[in-house]
């Protein structure tokens, strides 16, 4: 295979983000488009989302975009860009009916309509109770997004380089011009020259023990980008949603406490009712997990070690959960070997989604900085972006509304561009630095396993980054970052083969995550307020006066610089958050 | 508990034929296949080399042959195993390395039935109405994960790699049976060619394999009698 390649626009990431960017990108017949993907395309874990995507169809009951924009800002803890907010409620409704349009297989309501059931935050008339927003299939939402528009990508001729890892930007005079990547295969380099390049590699939930994310998700762009000079945003905000599989992370839908499911402890009792009396269980993910880590720590965790938390579904219908929930039914029978119809199920908060990340505008341009500079030809949409939409705290069911809202606009903005603009050059050194870099990794003296020393990443992520956060724990955690670091530049790569050296490929990854990780940990010691999924028990209030910014972090030398972004608000002052 | 786990290994780069290899590890009853191999690959053996990502039953990456059936490594638990687990390749396509195969043939054939909306007439400003009774008919056929473990447990398969196998006919159910697609027509005439559904001698190796528990045999036959009402 050649392994120099031209395309106007280049996708990297083909989950629902990068599927839906390079169908809009490709509608323009004078425009090539190449999709590149670590992954076949159907692995993406987009195909893992269960729950459903947000929007208000007011097919169950009374709905406006309006609302769902309030929540939104609400739900992330008026962290949020309000303009931002107000153009996804409303694009929201139509990309839904477009998915419909090509053919995606939603749950139905007795009149044929899309089904909607109700969601974490998702309310009716700014905040009184809680509305049918999320649009659904079974609880495999997700898996029909992805497979849907995998299908129209095969309908439309879509280029696909699968298995293609990249692992650099070509970056020249500040512009994007192309990507490097690393076919698994052959154990290649290729380079990819572009007018345009659109990120859509998703998340980087595997800096953490415990997570519902794929092992593929590792924020290799988010570390690239960074390692260029630029930006990423809001690091600090990072979800954990309330209902993992105890001990093993694998979620279990919000979706469940929208059908009615309820979080219970030890005693049997209905906590949330005590932190969030309206609106109970379907209170926010970060006031959720918050109220789970409470409850164990003061004691009233169930199972031996009083260390979870139990959510209830036994009162529910069994039928009518092997219909609307059967996936995670059957995770739970597999993995726990408990059977939710019968007996409630052990669950623990879960690291489970990056509100932070490569800072783009509207029109999903990557910036620069804090004054919206625009980097020419780089685009970035879905989970690896921080258009800021989610602000401190994602509601469920945003982010596949995300993907598909954000995803087409930036395929149609690089579409723009690449029209407008010529090939510019390349230098031909441009995989120097990658060549480096897999060299400095092959060849390392081989101390430590790759293993070894992502499992100790991974607990103290845990125990020092996570739901609840203080000056000590975090402090703790950038030394032991340090640490980490120094380990591995001895990192062991037995495999000195070309093909399918999948043991490199987690080498580098490795070194991404430890990237991802540092941004957080810097960007919530320096945030000394508590806000959204953001919690510092040594600042418990949100101060809005010093705080209502976005974090913008560049790495800078050995260590990083903080700078900041304001918030655009509209319509709806902070207020303090109560459901 | 002690495991002793058997793998076929094949390194393109210095075999020429595949060799058995053996390991040793402690396990938990109720870690998932998966864990075993990573276990392997992190502790023991950084070449060992299979796909995986999601390691929930979801993205259909780790399908492999595994004491005699397919499965994927990640939905299936030691304690259903025991303490000897023996892990190949699928069978019926080109194996790369290891656990690797080659699955272009497979999504060629996925690719023969159309596998993607059809209706040209134009859309209605909301969604297209459609019956729950209706979304029930091939409720079962959207839940295809593409892992591959149906079609390379066939025999029919094995011996003629041409055969386009369930999982593409699985994927061509989900298109005939949904009440809002016009394309039927051109799925059945595909199913009906010398390589299509009648190959299928239901020999229920599919049904078996699949992760997902979709009735692939039955769909199989909804399929057959679809091609015999409308007559193509
Ligand atoms: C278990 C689970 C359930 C969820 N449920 C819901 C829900 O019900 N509703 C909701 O709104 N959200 C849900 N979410 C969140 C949502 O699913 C994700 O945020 C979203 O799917 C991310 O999509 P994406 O397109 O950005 O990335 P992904 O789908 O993760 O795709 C990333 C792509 O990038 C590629 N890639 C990554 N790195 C590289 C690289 N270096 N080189 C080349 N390619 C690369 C991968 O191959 C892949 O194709 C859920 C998330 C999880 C984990
Ligand atoms: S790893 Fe995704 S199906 Fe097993």
């Amino acid at each position: 295979m050649k392994r120099a390649h031209k395309y106007d626009v280049i996708v990297v990431g083909a989950g629902g983000a990068g599927l839906m960017a390079a169908r809009y990108a490709s509608q323009n017949p004078n425009v090539s488009v190449a999709v590149i993907t670590k992954l076949y395309p159907t692995r993406s874990h987009t195909g893992a989302a269960q729950g459903g995507v947000g929007a208000a169809l007011g097919n169950v009951s009374e709905d406006h975009p309006e609302w769902h924009a309030f929540d939104t800002v609400k739900g992330g803890d008026y962290l949020t860009d309000q303009d931002v907010a107000e153009v996804f409620a409303r694009e929201v409704v139509e990309a839904v009916y477009e998915l419909e349009h090509m053919g995606l297989p939603f749950s139905r309501t007795p009149d044929g309509r899309i089904a909607q059931r109700k969601f974490g935050g998702h309310t009716r008339e700014f905040g009184k109770s809680a509305v049918e927003r999320a649009c659904y299939a079974a609880d495999r939402t997700g898996h029909m997004i992805l497979q849907t528009l995998y299908q129209q990508s095969i309908k439309n001729k879509v280029t696909f380089f699968n298995e293609f890892h990249v692992l650099d930007l070509v970056m020249v005079d500040g512009a994007c011009r192309g990507v490097v990547a690393y076919e698994l295969a052959t154990g290649e380099l290729h380079t990819f020259h572009s007018k345009a390049v659109i990120l859509a590699t998703g998340g980087s939930g595997r800096m953490f023990g415990v997570t519902s994310n794929a092992h593929a998700l590792t924020g290799d762009l988010m570390s690239i980008v960074w390692r260029h000079g630029l930006p990423i945003e809001d690091p600090e905000f990072f979800q954990f949603h309330p209902t993992g599989l105890y001990r093993i992370g694998v979620l279990l839908t919000e979706g469940a406490r929208g059908e009615g499911g309820i979080l219970r402890n030890a005693n049997g009792e209905r906590f949330m009712e005590r932190y969030a009396p309206t609106i109970k269980d379907l209170a926010p993910r970060d006031m959720v997990s918050r109220a789970m880590y409470l409850e164990i720590r003061e004691g009233r965790g169930a199972g031996p070690d009083k260390d979870y938390i139990l959510l209830d579904l036994t009162h529910i219908d069994g039928d009518i959960i092997e219909e609307r929930l059967p996936d995670i039914t059957e995770f739970a029978r597999i993995y726990l070997g408990v059977d939710p119809i019968k007996e409630p199920v052990p669950v623990q908060p879960t690291a489970h989604y990056a509100m932070g990340g490569v800072p783009t505008t509207l029109e999903t341009n990557v910036i620069s900085d804090g004054q919206n500079t625009i980097v020419p030809g780089l685009y970035a949409a879905g989970e690896v972006a921080c258009v800021s939409l989610h602000g401190a705290n994602r509601l469920g069911t945003n982010s596949l509304g995300d993907l598909i809202v954000f995803g087409r606009r930036a395929g149609m903005e690089a579409a723009r561009y690449a029209q407008e603009v010529q090939f510019d050059y390349l230098p031909p050194d441009n995989q120097e630095p990658t060549r480096e870099m897999l060299e400095r990794t092959r060849g390392g003296s081989g101390k430590e396993r790759v293993s070894h020393i992502r499992k100790d990443l991974q607990a103290t992520m845990m125990d020092n980054a996570s739901v609840f956060r203080t000056e000590e724990t975090l402090t703790t955690q950038l030394r032991v970052l340090e640490e980490l670091k120094e380990r591995y530049k001895d990192v062991l790569v037995e495999d000195q083969g070309q093909q399918y050296n999948t043991e490199l490929m987690e080498a580098v990854e490795l070194g991404f995550l430890i990237d991802n990780a540092e941004m957080l940990v810097n960007a919530a010691l320096n945030r000394t307020e508590s806000r959204g999924a953001h919690s510092r028990e040594d600042y418990k209030e949100r101060d809005d006066e010093n705080w209502l910014k976005h974090t913008m972090i560049y790495r800078e030398g050995n260590g990083v610089r903080i700078d900041y972004k304001p918030v655009t608000l509209g319509k709806y002052e902070p207020k303090p958050r109560v459901y | 508990m002690q495991v002793t786990v058997k793998i076929k290994r094949f390194n393109p780069e210095v075999d020429k034929r595949p060799h058995w290899e053996e390991y040793k590890l402690e396990a938990r009853p109720t870690d998932r296949v998966l864990d075993v191999l990573h276990e392997i690959k992190w502790e023991q053996d950084g070449t060992l080399a299979f796909r995986r990502s999601c390691a929930h039953g979801i993205c259909g990456s780790d399908a492999m042959m595994i004491n005699g059936v397919n499965r994927l490594a990640c939905k299936l638990l030691v304690k259903d195993l025991g303490d000897h687990i023996v892990i190949e390749p699928i069978r019926g396509l080109p194996v790369l390395k290891d656990m690797i195969v080659d699955m272009d043939p497979f999504f060629e054939s996925y690719e023969e039935v159309l596998p993607y909306f059809i209706n040209d007439d134009p859309p209605p400003a909301q969604e297209r109405l459609q019956s729950p009774e209706d979304r029930a008919l091939f409720d079962a056929t959207t839940k295809c994960i593409l892992c591959a473990a149906c079609t390379t447990s066939c025999p029919i398969f094995w011996t003629n790699g041409r055969y386009i196998g369930p999982a593409a006919i699985v994927n061509a159910h989900r298109f005939i049976f949904d009440s809002r697609d016009q394309g039927a027509g051109q799925r059945l005439e595909v199913m009906n060619r010398m390589n299509g559904v009648w190959r299928c001698r239901t020999a229920y190796n599919c049904t078996e394999a699949c992760p997902r528990d979709i009735p692939i045999t039955q769909a199989i036959e909804q399929v057959k009698r679809e091609i015999a009402r409308t007559a193509v």
